[in-house]
């Protein structure tokens, strides 16, 4: 099925199954603990050896020697893969042109150099520290983007977005503000580490992984075996989360294929959680200077931003100019993105790649502006807005409510009632304040396949290789098709993960629930098409309710259709380029927090939390507030506490394990209310639906370091908003 | 370029390959809770140890006796994911960071990543499967499910067997962080609940609606 | 982790005894420490006497009408005592301000007080760490030091001692209980009990070789008012920043130690005596000597404004 109109009054617009906020149709599975990640999959294949892995110990050089002897002579052994064996494996997908595996050259810290298989995993972690590697070091390698050129904030790399001229308009602004802003890096933490099964049969490899994007995963484990695509399984029915750190396959899945290919038995590999942080990828560092004019009634006239960014390839950073360029109006504008090669580790995307480190810093930058131009920010916000592209105004947002989640927000959070004075309220020892900033992410959308079956008992089967990361794709693709069948949601069951299956969007970019239920629509409106013709009558003459299939005064069953046969349908989605052509497909959305900070020893906490949406259709109001508290309790590490430290002489990242790098525990999070407007977008799929999922997590943390600022009256522009970098200015005790 | 092997050419610069390798260092004996002392690291010497490395431990899971052979090395988590199959509890982090592991040993729940087997002979051991099934599930499991208290699902079974242990130690009157007055009974406020919730991390987020789940039965409870 | 071979001890003298026995053993209790570093091969013992048989899990009245609490009460245990809650308040306070509800069901009074230290270098194997493997550098000095000690660190090492526990049993004047191989007791007073640096980073409190902790003893309470206050940036389930736990009575005299800036838990008692003064002359003297690095300079007028948080809320 081709999208290349907006969509019109369809079968969703009832809205009887989607729309409503039904459980988790894999609930059930997962609080008995019976839903099956990737490395407990016991029961898919015998004989399974543990391969522990190895990452360098340095973080630039080449390797010279391995010496296996004492490794290979402990008990259970089986066999060790090093990467001296193997050529390297690398570049396995454009997004992620990395290193796995094989070479003596070293790039970054823990680059995976071995696997140590052996019978028990207590075994092979043993014997994998019997490996003897020497190791050359280049001591050239930089590992501070401070002193990158890059960092200088006005590199003369190619800008992103040049309109109007923005140097005279920011000369002449009546109000201006020149700021340089940091973001450090930032590790995705999923509850479950990578982990992967292989097994070899004759020269068709399965692998049991946990991976967000199944067919991304499939031909790149093709590519880096060598191998036809079609002799490669994955299967990933169930992942311990992601938010993009299994947007690509990673080397415990090359390793796993090494190991279990030179063993001859299925092996599988976890990576330990302290190789997690230097061995996978991470949001990257920024460093963004941003310059913004306005006139006397805090309209923009320019915006400049210039980010500087780590990165170990070509395809990599933290790129946070991306919501910059269509956010807010201006019409004078110079942007640009400036990765800076680094032996870092490479940067990839992390949940709202690009979004969370601009908006982080420019709606900190938004709240000086307004504090200088002596408006409120979020009047100052709402002044800003715009309907049209501002690097194209003659291209508009296909639907854009930004000022209602704006006044929205402001009127459910009381925000009037705000102290607009900075460190001027109190709650005994708290000092207590109010932030708030905008949110934005484009919606895009990918190809998207599933085959439906329905069964002679009239139930209807969804067959996919999307994946559920959390996301709720089992529910809201289940209620996807119960709509288009007329069904209920216990009518459906439903597969997802493997490769077997039709190729979906997968899960990333907040494109999949949007791209994926779609593709469910495209294959129910086929079934549906086949039914007709069994029924030899058109398509469009047929209601599809309560189980039935009605033409006229006729109502069948569903289960009378296929008569005993089961009947396949299979489609994908694929969207044409108006949607990018004719409008610009965005969500939005806004944050009010209010946060407390001790007037002793400058401890933050957060006290309430509102975030307002506009995303389209919400697929299950349920399962995406979810998505949206979790955003929310994502921004909030991300505004007081997550920082991976680099060290600049070694070249890692030094508190590498989730002691050292803390992510918000509960006690940190406080109530959280979500709001979604009720908007459709036509112009997004034929569900008039948005991803949410990472608009949740956009501007968050800035609203947050805005709330400190009105708290305590100190304007940190350096994340994470620790106390350290407050304590100076408190009050005096 | 600057040449390294095994110690490289300064002793500072000793530990970037030794660590990784078999480098021997003569430690004297030291003391308990002091540096670390070098164990026999060749393999030949771990295969003539082998079978005094091993140890047989009998417990209960879930009800139901096991008597199995481990390695001593093998962590309670591991015997349970591993050994038994059960892997309902979760490895999130290894290290006591994370609480996926959690389970209760004797009616006390602990980090079972952070615990030998061979140290838990005749122990009484629930893990999520003990709890429910997806056809009989625990009231906390009906809750989490009912106020969408998880995203993917990994934290989940140490969630909700911390969830049980937080409402039991309220009732005994254990006192926590945020407990106000340390002498006096104890409120299960949602900053209790939620600071007994602390060591299970879910990155998810899904926090706000475990804290609903929890008050939901803590009110069936009342 | 190494292989190593296993024993149940039956007495406390015969778990010092086969720990003496053999070449590389260690005792092992609650493990929640032990485990976790033998997992990264930091500890590497062959052989784990495993004392957890041992009793030594209850909480007495000693004669001096204080309390002596076995080594293997666990933190839960201790925290939730009645009379700890009732008298010694700073104790239950600290404990359960670390770790989780999961950790100090396992984690016990001895082995908390030999718990190591958090500094990332120690942790990353692949570091020079004069602690994990002495001579071969502190990488943590001119590295990433945020979490690590402001004051009493050397020149070849500035981990900090990461307990909160211990902390509360200096302001108690708590003494340490042992035995040894030849069954021969002694009590090592708490401010004794942790070693700083120095040039032996490696050596971190006064056990002999073989030397188990059987109990750890209280004075008979000492009254006034009991705080702990740990700073994080955390809110729970994190090491402290820094640490004060106080005992201000009500003519403004008190105790005061800090956790989270060095290398032991840090008091001075000619220092508290400034404390009817106020925060500022308490540090003065108390933190006269730190040498914090760039990045945790912060902690000295942290540890100021903590104490004088605590000040402020024992007035009322």
């Amino acid at each position: 099925m081709e999208f290349n109109n907006p969509a019109e009054n369809n079968v969703f617009d009832r809205a009887k199954v989607i729309g409503q906020p039904l459980r988790r149709i894999d609930g059930p599975l997962k609080v008995s603990g019976t839903a099956p990640y990737a490395y407990e999959r016991h029961d898919a294949v015998p004989g399974q050896a543990y391969g522990y892995p190895v990452g360098s110990a340095i973080a630039k050089g080449r390797i010279t020697n391995i010496d296996t002897s004492a490794a290979e002579a402990a008990p259970g052994v089986l066999g060790i893969v090093t990467t001296l064996e193997h050529d390297p494996i690398e570049n396995l997908w454009d997004y992620d042109p990395v290193r796995h595996f094989g070479g003596d050259e070293i790039l970054h810290y823990h680059q995976a150099v071995a696997v140590v298989v052996a019978e028990t995993f207590e075994q092979a972690r043993a014997a994998a520290n019997l490996l003897d590697i020497t190791y050359e070091r280049d001591e050239s390698a930089n590992f501070d983007l401070s002193k990158t050129p890059q960092a200088s904030g006005d590199s003369d790399a190619d800008p992103v977005q040049n309109v109007g001229d923005f140097e005279s308009a920011f000369a002449s602004a009546a109000v201006k503000l020149d700021q340089t802003y940091t973001t450090p890096a930032e590790s995705h933490s999923m509850m479950e580490p990578h982990a992967t099964i292989a097994a070899w049969d004759g020269d068709k490899v399965t692998l049991w992984t946990s991976n967000q994007m199944i067919e991304w995963g499939r031909q790149s484990i093709a590519k880096a075996f060598d191998i036809a695509p079609d002799n490669v399984r994955l299967d990933s029915p169930y992942l311990g989360g992601g938010f993009g750190a299994k947007l690509f396959v990673r080397s415990d899945a090359v390793m796993a294929g090494l190991a279990a290919r030179k063993v001859g038995r299925p092996v599988k590999v976890t990576l330990p959680r302290p190789m997690v942080f230097n061995n996978t990828t991470h949001r990257g560092e920024t460093i963004q200077h941003i310059r913004i004019g306005a006139d006397e009634n805090g309209k923009i006239t320019a915006i400049g931003h210039h980010n500087a960014t780590n990165a170990l390839t070509a395809v990599g950073g933290e790129n946070a100019t991306l919501p910059i360029v269509a956010f807010y109006a201006g019409a004078n504008r110079h942007i640009v993105n400036a990765p800076a090669k680094m032996h870092l580790p490479n940067s990839n995307a992390m949940r709202a790649p690009g979004e969370t480190a601009g908006l982080m810093a420019f709606e900190i930058a938004m709240d000086e502006m307004a504090e200088k131009l002596g408006m409120d920010p979020v009047e100052f916000r709402i002044a800003n807005d715009t309907q049209v592209d501002p690097g194209n105004p003659d291209v508009p947002f296909s639907d854009r409510h930004f000022v209602e989640c704006l006044e929205r927000g402001a009127e459910t959070f009381g925000w009037s009632n705000r102290n607009t004075a900075p460190g001027a309220t109190r709650d005994g020892a708290w000092m207590i304040g109010h932030g708030v900033a905008g949110a934005y992410r484009p919606a895009p959308v990918q190809k998207s396949g599933a085959r439906v079956v329905l069964e002679p008992d009239g139930t209807l089967r969804v067959e996919s290789d999307m994946t559920d990361i959390g996301t709720g794709s089992y529910t809201v693709m289940a209620q996807t098709a119960a709509e288009v069948m007329g069904l209920t949601i216990d009518d459906v069951s439903i597969d997802l993960g493997d490769s077997n299956y039709p190729v979906s969007a997968g899960s990333g970019g907040q494109w999949g629930a949007a791209s994926a239920t779609a593709g469910v629509y495209a294959a129910c409106v086929a079934l549906r098409e086949q039914i007709a013709e069994r029924l030899a009558v058109a398509e469009g003459d047929l209601t599809f309710e309560d189980g039935a299939v009605r033409h006229g005064d006729t109502s069948t069953p569903l289960s009378q259709i296929g008569k005993g046969e089961e009947i396949a349908a299979e489609d994908s989605i694929e969207f044409g380029d108006f949607r990018s052509k004719e409008a610009l497909v965005s969500t939005f959305g806004a944050h009010f927090v209010e946060v407390a900070v001790h007037a002793h020893t400058g401890e933050i906490r957060i006290r309430r939390m509102l975030a307002v949406c506009d995303s389209g259709r919400i697929l299950n109001p349920l399962t995406a507030r979810s998505q949206v508290i979790g955003a929310m309790t994502m921004g909030v590490g991300g505004a007081i506490m997550e920082e991976m430290a680099v060290d600049h002489r070694h070249g890692f990242f030094v508190n590498h394990d989730l002691a050292g790098y803390e992510v918000p525990v509960h006690l940190d999070i406080p109530s959280q209310e979500v709001i979604f407007l009720e908007t459709t977008d036509p112009y997004s799929t034929p569900l008039k639906a948005k991803g949410v999922g990472e608009l949740g997590l956009c501007g968050v943390a800035a609203a947050i370091a805005n709330g400190v600022y009105n708290a305590t009256g100190v304007r940190v522009r350096d994340y994470p908003v620790t106390l350290d970098k407050i304590i100076g200015q408190l009050p005096a005790v | 370029m600057k040449r390294e092997h095994n110690g490289g050419i300064t002793r500072r610069d000793l530990m970037i390959v030794g660590a990784a390798t078999a480098a021997t260092y003569a430690f004297p004996k030291v003391a308990y809770g002091q540096a670390n002392v070098e164990a026999p690291a060749s393999g030949e010497a771990l295969k003539a140890l082998d079978a005094s490395l091993k140890s047989e431990v009998s417990f209960t899971v879930n009800g139901t006796a096991r008597d199995i052979a481990v390695d001593n090395r093998t962590t309670l988590l591991d015997a349970l994911r591993e050994t038994l199959q059960l892997t309902g509890t979760k490895k999130g982090c290894d290290h006591g960071q994370c609480g996926a592991c959690t389970v209760s040993v004797n009616g006390r729940r602990i980090n079972s990543c952070l615990t030998l087997a061979v140290m838990h002979q005749d122990d009484e051991i629930t893990s999520i499967e003990g709890l429910g099934t997806p056809d009989d599930l625990h009231p906390m499991q009906a809750a989490f499910i009912e106020h969408d208290g998880y995203q993917c699902g990994y934290c989940t079974p140490g969630q909700i067997c911390s969830a049980k242990a937080t409402l039991e130690e309220i009732r005994a009157g254990i006192p926590s962080h945020v407990t106000a007055d340390i002498t006096g009974p104890i409120e299960a406020s949602d900053d209790e609940i939620r600071e007994r919730m602390s060591g299970n991390i879910c990155r998810c987020g899904a926090y706000s609606n475990i804290l609903a789940a929890i008050k939901d039965v803590k009110g069936q409870n009342a | 982790m190494r292989a190593f071979s296993y024993e149940r001890a039956s007495s406390p003298q015969a778990a010092a005894q086969a720990a003496m026995a053999r070449d590389n053993a260690k005792f092992i209790a609650g493990g929640t420490n032990l485990l976790d570093l033998m997992k990264l091969e930091i500890e590497t013992p062959t052989h784990l006497v495993d004392v957890n048989g041992l009793g030594l899990d209850t909480i007495e009245e000693t004669d001096a009408g204080g309390l002596r609490i076995g080594a293997l009460v666990s933190n839960t245990a201790l925290a939730a005592d009645e009379r700890v809650r009732r008298d010694y308040g700073v104790l239950t306070r600290a404990i359960v301000a670390g770790a989780s509800g999961q950790l100090r069901n396992k984690a016990t009074t001895g082995g908390n007080l030999l718990q190591r230290t958090r500094c990332p270098y120690f942790y990353d194997t692949n570091m020079p760490c004069n602690k994990r493997a002495p001579g071969t550098g502190c990488s943590a000095i001119e590295g990433f030091s945020r979490s690590l000690a402001a004051i009493g660190g050397s020149d070849f090492c500035i981990a900090t001692y990461p307990g909160d526990m211990a902390v509360a049993m200096r302001v108690l004047d708590a003494e340490i209980e042992t035995v040894d191989p030849d069954g021969e007791t002694r009590t090592i007073p708490i401010a004794d009990f942790h070693k700083l640096p120095g040039e032996t980073p490696e050596v971190e409190n006064e056990l002999r070789p073989g030397e188990l902790i059987t109990a750890v003893t209280l004075p008979a309470s000492v009254g006034g008012r009991h705080f702990y206050h740990k700073v994080r940036d955390r809110s729970s389930y994190a090491f402290a920043l820094v640490s004060v736990a106080a005992i201000v009575n009500e003519d403004g005299t008190g105790r005061v130690a800090l956790g989270g800036i060095a290398p032991k838990p840090w008091r001075d008692e000619t220092a508290e005596a400034e404390m009817p003064n106020g925060a500022s002359a308490v540090m003065r003297r108390l933190l006269a000597d730190a040498k914090p690095t760039e990045e945790n300079q912060f902690k000295v007028p942290l540890a100021e404004r903590t104490l004088a948080a605590v000040l402020s809320e024992a007035k009322g």
